[in-house]
């Protein structure tokens, strides 16, 4: 074995270690496996929004001699979906209620995917169809029932320096200025390209599942609970997995639940694999939520009291909507210096399709509202943006909005140092630019916002799930790394194989990140949050380090399970909201500066500077990427993206008016990429998935303003949008 | 039967000469590495070359490729040696899920071999490439690294000619 110490692993760009594969067509996704003697599954879906399953009829014309057909009836287990709660159904049963369009009541199998098509459209659901909730205002009213007595999933409140609400409004009251607005955003699609794939077959009693997922083990539980079998009755392997975002967090557990069921019927494989249009209809999207902020601050334009009340439409099913909403009022004070703070949040039950985990969790949509505040308030001050957030910002020293008094790397200074350094001068307000078609008149503007991320499951969070990770030493010299964490595109499996082979001291070439399957790696947590790198990329570093000691001291082939402890000075105190919400967070700015098209009145992004403070960059062109993804996906949230509901069904279903950035559309991204160690990440990393989606919206909206002379409090800033604010632009 | 050549080899195939031609490469011929992520002709994941002009294979009837010529990913790699946009792909963080990576690396490739942005200054060829590649959709990278790749790779080939 080599056993020399190679300082070099940890903060070099080694190429992803499945670049090859990718770059040649090699990398097998689900629905690139041999499909010899495999059915295709397809999902008959509800067309309307809210109301009552009566039957599930048969067209008795259709040949339906090469088809299994499943509905509620074959669930033998509990027809839950399992996640936070079981109020999500795998199949409506007949005498259920249907809560969305495009929810799935029964599933047909056949030997190619046409006759599938032709047999999922001969099945005829027979609904009895109630007027849907469609709003959140509608929801709050709770005149229909979705959910319990008001219809509000989960709710919040958060308190800081204050006992009561005439106390914050005293606080509030005796301010010198009050900055208030309402901020909307819309629902986004996650748009990975590879659409949600799974296929399931039962062999020795078992039932094998493979697919595209970020988390093996929450299908693991949710299939347990529906099969109604042990833990060693049900394997979940993931298959390279082409973009998740989030989306594939937990909607890959509905597709599991109905490969399985279709795969026990049949008696043999079975495959599903939405098209792009189902997927887009039927699948999770980020939450679109309302926030309400008021900014009360004093002569020196210092918050004395921050009041955000939080509104989210969580759709049909409680899902992953406590746990978002969780991390949006977490967020919702922004990284602000503030001795008064009431934070609010009620995620709300409607008839949309469930909406669900996409980075960021959260907290863009309340970032968006913040970052929007702190800019109205420098342009009440006539402050220049970037000075004024770096005068207010939190610091090591400063509590946060739940009182965690912050330690240790807080890059404040140096993401809005790094800004101010390549700013450059503000673009000129008018102007005009050269396109192929000829010269347009444009008005150019600036905006900056600047945020945090807290990196990690919320609070108490990775305490409970107890995360492990094995290194284990193997013949020949090489090692192995078993961990349930999934590389969906951001690079996992390239970090624990430079995590593993600097502590190992060892050639990265020598170790292997052996494939999630739950029969064959420990439960690492879900893929999410932030938390890979900075948690399970530590289990990694201190399993490999423990392999290497136990190595030096004669043992020939050790094995070691290291689980997640928390670092020292953790406090969280669920009841009340207050503590340590995070171990450590991710801190940001971003610049963008923008032109309005006079003719299209189409926005477009010229510039746009991203500084993101992640600790350690242990691979610095994944970062990169990771940080440029997120940038772009932000961009794209403020801009263009859109989902649009009609009736309670998604309108815009396709590539084509579902509209994601190219080439084309993006701007060239300028990455700085900050390292203020964190004490007890893996080589001082922290997480860096996510922050890059929760600003850039705000800054663009920012620079809107900055351009038109008028405010731009909801996303996204369509061509229309701009159109409309026509009369309220400022004279040149 | 449909006769046509892929990655330089003459291919028949049985089929409705209205199958698609992305059905046909991976279904009948197995070739999996071009990818379907719309079926549309929005996405670009399944994009090929046929007679050298980058199509959306979505959108191809396999009888208009009778006595013509396709290039799939697969056939970019000259044996183990990858083709100077796979390369670049990899060492630039050109790629992350991988999904839409084949049909890139498959556009990219006509931009370099035709020496689409040979002695065009980086700036503009970077808005050139921009251009080029607009009909393939990336949700990873925020596109940023795969220019730099295919810079990189132009670069490299225009270097070595």
């Amino acid at each position: 074995m080599v056993n020399q110490p190679r300082a070099n692993a940890v903060g070099t760009s080694l190429p992803r270690v499945d670049g090859v594969a990718k770059v040649t067509g090699r990398a097998a996704y689900l629905d690139d496996y041999d499909l010899t003697g495999v059915l295709i599954g397809q999902t008959v879906r509800s067309t309307v929004a809210y109301g009552v399953l009566e039957a599930i009829e048969r067209d008795p014309a259709f040949d339906w001699s090469d088809i299994v057909v499943v509905t509620a009836a074959d669930i033998t287990g509990k027809n839950v979906v399992l996640l936070i709660e079981d109020d999500q159904p795998a199949l409506v049963p007949i005498g259920g209620r249907v809560m969305h369009v495009d929810e799935a009541i029964a599933l047909v199998a056949a030997p190619t995917r046409a006759r599938a098509i032709a047999a999922a459209a001969a099945v005829k659901p027979k609904i009895r169809a109630l007027p849907p909730v469609l709003t959140m205002a509608a929801a709050l009213a709770a005149d229909t029932k979705l959910y319990g007595e008001t219809n509000v999933y989960k709710e919040f409140l958060i308190r800081k320096g204050h006992a009561t609400d005439a106390e914050l409004e005293a606080a509030i009251a005796s301010a010198d200025e009050l900055i208030e607005g309402t901020y909307d955003t819309s629902a986004q699609e996650q748009m990975y390209i590879e659409p949600q794939a799974m296929q399931a077959e039962w062999r020795d009693g078992r039932c094998h599942i493979v697919g595209s997922m970020q988390c093996p083990f929450y299908v693991h539980k949710a299939m347990k609970a529906l099969l109604a079998c042990g833990p060693d009755d049900v394997i979940i392997a993931q298959s390279v997995t082409g973009g998740g975002f989030g989306g594939k967090e937990e909607y890959p557990s509905m597709l599991a639940a109905h490969v399985a069921l279709l795969a026990r019927r049949a008696g043999k494989p079975v495959r599903i694999v939405y098209d792009r249009e189902e997927d887009i209809a039927a699948t999770t999207k980020r939450h679109p939520a309302r926030v309400h902020h008021r900014l009360a601050v004093n002569a020196k334009g210092e918050p004395v009291a921050i009041d955000v009340d939080v509104l989210m439409d969580g759709g049909a099913y409680l899902t992953l909507s406590p746990v978002v909403l969780s991390r949006g009022v977490l967020h919702a004070a922004g990284p602000y210096r503030c001795p008064v703070t009431r934070i609010r949040g009620r995620v709300v039950a409607t008839n949309h399709p469930p909406h669900g985990a996409f980075r960021g969790f959260g907290a863009p949509q309340t970032t968006f509202a913040y970052e929007r505040q702190i800019q109205k308030l420098a342009r009440s001050r006539f402050e220049d943006p970037l000075a004024l957030r770096s005068r207010l910002a939190l610091r090591s020293g400063d509590t946060t909005a739940t009182n965690q008094l912050l330690g240790a790397s807080v890059g404040t200074d140096e993401v809005i140092g790094a800004i101010e350094r390549v700013a450059g001068p503000r673009p000129a307000r008018s102007g005009t630019r050269e396109t192929p078609s000829g010269t347009i008149g444009v008005r150019r503007g600036r905006g900056v916002a600047f945020y945090f991320h807290g990196a990690g499951f919320t609070g108490s969070g990775e305490q409970r799930l107890a995360g492990r990770c094995t290194v284990a030493a193997m013949p020949g010299g090489q090692f192995e790394v078993r961990s349930s964490s999934t590389d969906i595109g951001q690079g996992a499996i390239t970090i624990f194989v430079q995590l593993a082979a600097q502590a190992l001291g060892v050639d990265p070439s020598l170790i292997t990140v052996v494939d999630p399957q739950t029969d064959k790696v420990p439960d690492s947590g879900p893929t999410v949050a932030s938390r890979t790198a900075m948690v399970v990329g530590g289990l990694v570093e201190r399993a490999a380090r423990e392999v290497r000691e136990r190595m030096a001291a004669g043992e020939p082939l050790p094995v070691v399970t290291k689980q997640y402890e928390p670092p020292p000075g953790i406090e969280w105190d669920d009841a009340t909201y207050t503590g340590s919400a995070y171990p450590v967070y991710g801190w940001a700015a971003c610049l963008v500066d923008i032109s309005v098209d006079l003719d299209s009145l189409e926005v477009q992004v010229d510039r746009c500077v991203h500084a993101v403070d992640v600790g350690k960059a242990i691979n610095p062109v994944i970062v990169k990427g990771q940080i440029e993804g997120g940038t772009l996906q932000a961009l794209g949230w403020a801009l263009l993206e859109n989902i649009v509901y009609k009736d309670g069904r998604v309108a815009n279903a396709s590539m084509t008016n579902c509209i994601v950035p190219t080439f084309a559309d993006a701007p060239e991204i300028e990455t700085v990429i900050v390292e203020v160690p964190y004490p007890f990440g893996p080589s001082g990393a922290k997480g860096v998935g996510e922050i890059p989606m929760d600003g850039p919206a705000a800054a663009v909206a920012n620079a809107v303003e900055d351009a038109l002379g008028c405010a731009f409090d909801s996303i996204p800033i369509l061509p229309e949008v701009v159109a409309a604010s026509r009369p309220k632009w400022s004279k040149l | 039967m449909i006769s046509f050549e892929v990655n330089g080899e003459r291919r028949e195939v049985h089929a409705s000469p209205w199958k698609r031609l992305l059905d046909v490469l991976r279904e009948e011929l197995r070739l999996t590495g071009t990818k379907e992520g719309c079926g549309e002709g929005e996405c670009g994941a399944c994009t090929v070359l046929l007679d050298a002009e980058p199509v959306n294979s979505c959108l191809v009837a396999v009888g208009q490729c009778a006595d013509r010529a396709v290039t799939t990913v697969e056939g970019l790699a000259t044996g183990d040696v990858l083709h100077a946009v796979q390369r670049a792909l990899v060492t630039c963080g050109g790629a992350q899920c991988g999904i839409c990576t084949p049909g890139i690396a498959v556009c990219a490739s006509h931009v370099v071999d035709r020496g689409l942005i040979t002695g065009v200054p980086d700036v503009e060829a970077r808005l050139v490439v921009r251009e080029l590649l607009a009909g393939n959709i990336c949700r990873c990278t925020g596109y940023q690294l795969i220019v730099d790749a295919v810079i990189t790779a132009a670069r490299e080939t225009e270097a070595a000619r």
